[in-house]
């Protein structure tokens, strides 16, 4: 479905050619962390705090260092003391002395499984039985697990030295609150007050984790001069780089980070938790180590999405026009501060054009493990709360909820939150798509209901490098500094197959290391395409351009004499007028006629443009148990133009799956003194195949103009409106209102049955 | 404590190793035989990324015990190609691009062709089934699904006699 601006005709972009990567995937080839060894290497363990706060007395590992086999020990104390910084890498900021105390504690432990101290010993079994021997004594603290109890008035405080950011004049006392975030104007109580309808409600969502199926593993290998090996598999190992040199003070360059494939990461790989530890049981020991979590440890000790309070007030006129929006909400934090406030401030009320508007968003700090990015990171909590205000508001007017949607969705020109306004949006493109969709018409089932749902995700540019390098056969190389998480070789070479005009499978792309390319940003935000995508499409420019010009030197004639067509140069002048030369002919002569053919693009890319969507979900809701099935599932999204459609849409069907999985099921759930109950895929219930029908993603281009190929970022949107289009359905067939997610069947049967 | 001498049949070839008796079957493929294509997702049998087939049943390979391999043929990720040429489940998998990061599909095409070894012609709700005890994160199941039906319909096609 294409928008009427896009007019370009291309050969490769929009078409779904095999991964380049796909074989070695299929095959079990490729490598992935855990898989990695190195000659030598070492067995690392890492041993967890048993409690949820407290101070860290002594640890006496002796015993541990006795064992046979055990060649270092590692405690916070072998990392450097380092001053406050906040760093902006990976996605969102991190203060490195957080980051440093997260790898391994220093004098106090924050959540249950914060690492406390680490071994390397010839074996895995070894390394295992003296993290038994490692004495640590500590003195238990008070701990906090909910954001309101973590505000009241005598909570245990985590850190002596966080200070509300954001308030104004500076607090004198230290807080849970790590920061408030306030956007809005207008006169929100006036519009309320004189609003036609009003709707009002509390919603609460517990922390999720990502989930991906690859634990976190890494090896280390720190020599004696200095220089350092890290294999590893992350969202961005220009981040894992300068993390862990930064954790150990130590230059970037003397690290050389080796992308290994990346078992997902949704955000959650996107920091270092295992990278400084490995180092210094490397240095201690002398030998290469390698640290890779259990499932346990990844759910104990690895960042879950924050969990959040939210209040929701709503206010319209009689026809629909929404005139007040009142949103405040309390995230998660976990045990250091996160960035999930700030994105969900903005997340949360931009999609509809409100005059009078207050949207509040405080990160608060409580004995979790961090919160750490999570697909769309901040939005989907606080759109819960205000799509499912949205449904409940249409029905008190009395207007389809699709309808009303659509009468206060954004356009171009409107302001978004912040106050700028928004670009080349397609959000109304998306309702309009939906109402056309037989989905949104088809007839129910009896326990039947239809639920819709809007969101979107702001999206990102940033720093990307890219070489691309013509073989002396003119065969070509695009290396790329963004990890491939989800297809991106393949959307990499079809760019480039794009710009040069030659087949696809004469393309290659690989993902570089640290030290054989230049710095690029995480492969998260909905970045990789939209940026590494411009880098590529720069550089195969400039590559097309050296072509040009090698060939006029060859030729005799002037620069402007040739012209690239069809994947090969073609004289325009005197007698040679129409004679063609391949590019392999010009790089098999490149040694005499300039030297290689290659051109670097380094660039912070511009311009990117949010991501919207709209779900439509049918539910059953089974009366006797209050199992809610997902019967039929519609997820729409303006992609700007896809690369690849093919993973494109398993993007947006893969962020619906795990949107649905958080609005039915997913939830971190703690016993009374402060313990993780369920931290296995047992207990904590992802979506299997068979929870789940076919995900129909229907693919809307509005193109973004400053993309050469109109490319939006598709990755975080689809995780946001799930949550609410799977409430809105169950109030649909069920005529219940579940505010506090999951929904599970327990809840969802005590609505139905509220005398109990 | 001496470890376990223990002689099996590894994708067609005969296998010999040492191991504890307490390690499991995952343990001994990725690390002692280096056959890393079968992945540990969770070491409690939920996840699935583990699955290869033992004696004709499809398992996990973390819940298996090294020892019990004795006597017994392993199949794993590694032997379902023939050669270079890739089974059609694979290339199933790649047209419908029922791959993202990658980590799970090993244990999904061990699983699939496990399915349609027993039953050519599954419908979609047999296969959601089937496939119910493998975790993706990253797809959603959708391209799963159909790689693997559309599998079966390649498989059924070279089936019948011309």
């Amino acid at each position: 479905m294409n928008a009427p601006e896009q007019m370009k005709q291309f050969r490769h972009v929009g078409t779904r050619p095999v991964r380049p990567d796909g074989v070695d995937k299929v095959t079990g080839r490729a490598l992935y962390s855990p898989d990695f060894k190195a000659p030598g290497m070492l067995w690392g363990a890492i041993l967890r705090s048993p409690h949820p706060h407290a101070r860290i007395i002594a640890i006496d590992t002796r015993q541990a260092e006795a064992l046979a086999g055990v060649k270092a020990v590692a405690t916070g104390r072998d990392l450097p003391t380092l001053e406050s910084l906040v760093m902006h890498v990976g996605e969102g900021a991190s203060d490195i002395v957080d980051v440093s105390h997260n790898c391994l504690a220093l004098d106090k432990v924050l959540y249950e499984g914060h690492a406390v101290a680490a071994v390397a010993a010839t074996s895995p079994e070894i390394a295992r039985e003296a993290l038994a021997l490692i004495e640590v004594e500590y003195e238990e603290l008070p701990f906090v697990l909910g954001v309101e109890e973590a505000l009241a008035e005598g909570a245990p405080i985590l850190h002596d030295n966080v200070f509300t950011k954001g308030v104004d004049p500076k607090p004198d006392k230290p807080s849970n609150a790590a920061m408030r975030v306030e956007m809005g104007g207008g006169d929100v109580e006036g519009a309320l007050a004189s609003a036609a309808a009003t709707v009002t409600g509390r919603y609460s969502l517990e922390p999720v984790h990502q989930g991906y199926i690859e634990p976190h593993a890494c090896v280390a290998s720190w020599n004696g001069d200095g220089q350092a090996q890290i294999w590893t598999s992350s969202q961005g190992h220009f981040s894992v780089r300068a993390l862990t040199a930064s954790v150990l003070a130590m230059p970037q360059a003397d690290i050389r980070v080796t992308p290994l494939e990346i078992g997902g990461g949704f955000g959650g790989k996107t920091t270092i938790y295992l990278e400084p530890v490995a180092m210094v049981l490397s240095k201690k020991s002398g030998r290469p180590v390698r640290l890779a979590m259990t499932r346990e440890e990844v759910f104990r000790a690895t960042g879950p999405a924050p969990g959040a309070v939210i209040d929701v007030r709503l206010g319209a006129a009689a026809d629909g026009t929404l005139v007040a929006a009142d949103v405040e909400f309390l995230y998660h934090s976990g045990a250091y501060t996160a960035n999930d406030a700030g994105a969900g401030v903005s997340s949360a009320i931009g999609h509809y054009r409100i005059a009078n508007t207050r949207v509040v968003g405080v990160e608060v700090l409580c004995n979790r493990p961090a919160a750490k990015a999570y697909r769309a990171p901040g939005a989907p909590q606080v759109n819960f709360a205000v799509e499912s205000a949205m449904d409940e508001l249409a029905g008190k007017l009395g207007i389809d909820p699709l309808e009303l949607r659509l009468k206060n969705a954004v356009v171009e020109g409107d302001p978004q939150t912040t106050g700028l306004p928004w670009g080349r949006i397609g959000y109304v493109e998306c309702l309009e798509a939906a109402k056309a969709h037989p989905h949104w018409s088809a007839p129910l089932g009896p326990n039947q209901g239809r639920g819709i749902a809007g969101g979107y995700w702001g999206n990102y540019g940033g720093p990307s490098t890219v070489n691309v390098s013509v073989a002396e056969d003119g065969t070509v190389t695009v290396a790329t500094g963004s990890p491939d998480i989800g297809g991106s070789r393949a959307s990499m070479a079809i760019m480039a197959a794009e710009v040069l005009d030659i087949p696809y499978e004469r393309v290659r792309a690989v993902v570089a290391d640290t030290a054989s390319i230049g710095v690029s940003m995480v492969t998260g935000g909905s970045r990789t395409t939209f940026a590494t995508g411009m880098a590529t499409v720069q550089a195969a420019e400039e590559v097309k351009r050296i072509l040009c010009e090698r060939a006029a030197r060859i030729w005799g004639v002037a620069a402007d004499q040739v012209e690239w067509r069809s994947g090969e140069v073609t004289c325009l002048d005197g007698e040679k007028q129409g004679q063609v030369m391949s590019a392999a002919a010009i790089a098999g002569r490149s040694f005499h006629s300039g030297g290689p053919i290659a051109a670097v693009a380094a660039l912070s890319a511009k311009g990117w443009l949010p991501g919207f969507g709209v779900h439509i979900c049918d539910t059953e809701v089974d009366p006797e148990t209050g199992h809610v099935k997902i019967v039929r599932y519609t997820a729409i999204q303006d992609v700007g133009i896809a690369i690849h459609p093919d993973y494109v849409e398993g993007q947006i069907q893969g962020g619906a799956a795990q949107g649905i999985g958080w609005a039915l099921n997913e939830a971190y759930i703690y016993s009374k003194d402060g313990k993780l109950d369920n931290a296995g895929f047992l207990d904590y219930r992802m979506p299997v195949a068979s929870d789940l029908p076919m995900i129909e993603a229907v693919l809307v281009e509005v193109p973004n103009p400053s993309h050469p190929y109109g490319v939006k970022g598709v990755g975080e949107v689809p995780i946001v409106p799930p949550l609410a289009a799977v409430a809105n359905a169950i109030h649909a067939a069920a005529g219940v209102r579940l505010r506090d997610l999951p929904m599970a069947p327990d809840r969802v049967y005590a609505a139905l049955h509220p005398e109990g | 404590m001496s470890k376990i001498r223990v002689s099996t049949t590894v994708n067609g070839d005969a296998a010999e190793f040492l191991c504890e008796s307490g390690s499991s079957l995952l343990d001994v493929l990725r690390d002692t035989m280096g056959l890393t294509g079968s992945k540990e997702g969770c070491g409690s049998g939920d996840c699935g990324a583990c699955t290869v087939v033992l004696d004709g049943e499809m398992v996990c390979s973390c819940l298996v015990l090294a020892p019990e391999a004795e006597g017994r043929t392993i199949a794993t990720i590694e032997g379902v190609a023939e050669g270079s040429v890739l089974h059609p489940v694979q290339q199933k998998f790649l047209e419908h691009a029922a791959l993202q990061c990658g980590f799970c599909t090993p244990g999904f095409i061990v699983a699939a062709k496990a399915l349609l070894d027993r039953n050519p012609n599954p419908t979609e709700t047999e296969v959601r089934y089937w496939l119910a005890g493998n975790l993706c994160r990253c797809t959603g199941y959708d391209k799963i699904v159909r790689a693997v039906l559309d599998a079966a319909a390649e498989l059924r096609q070279e089936r019948t006699p011309a």
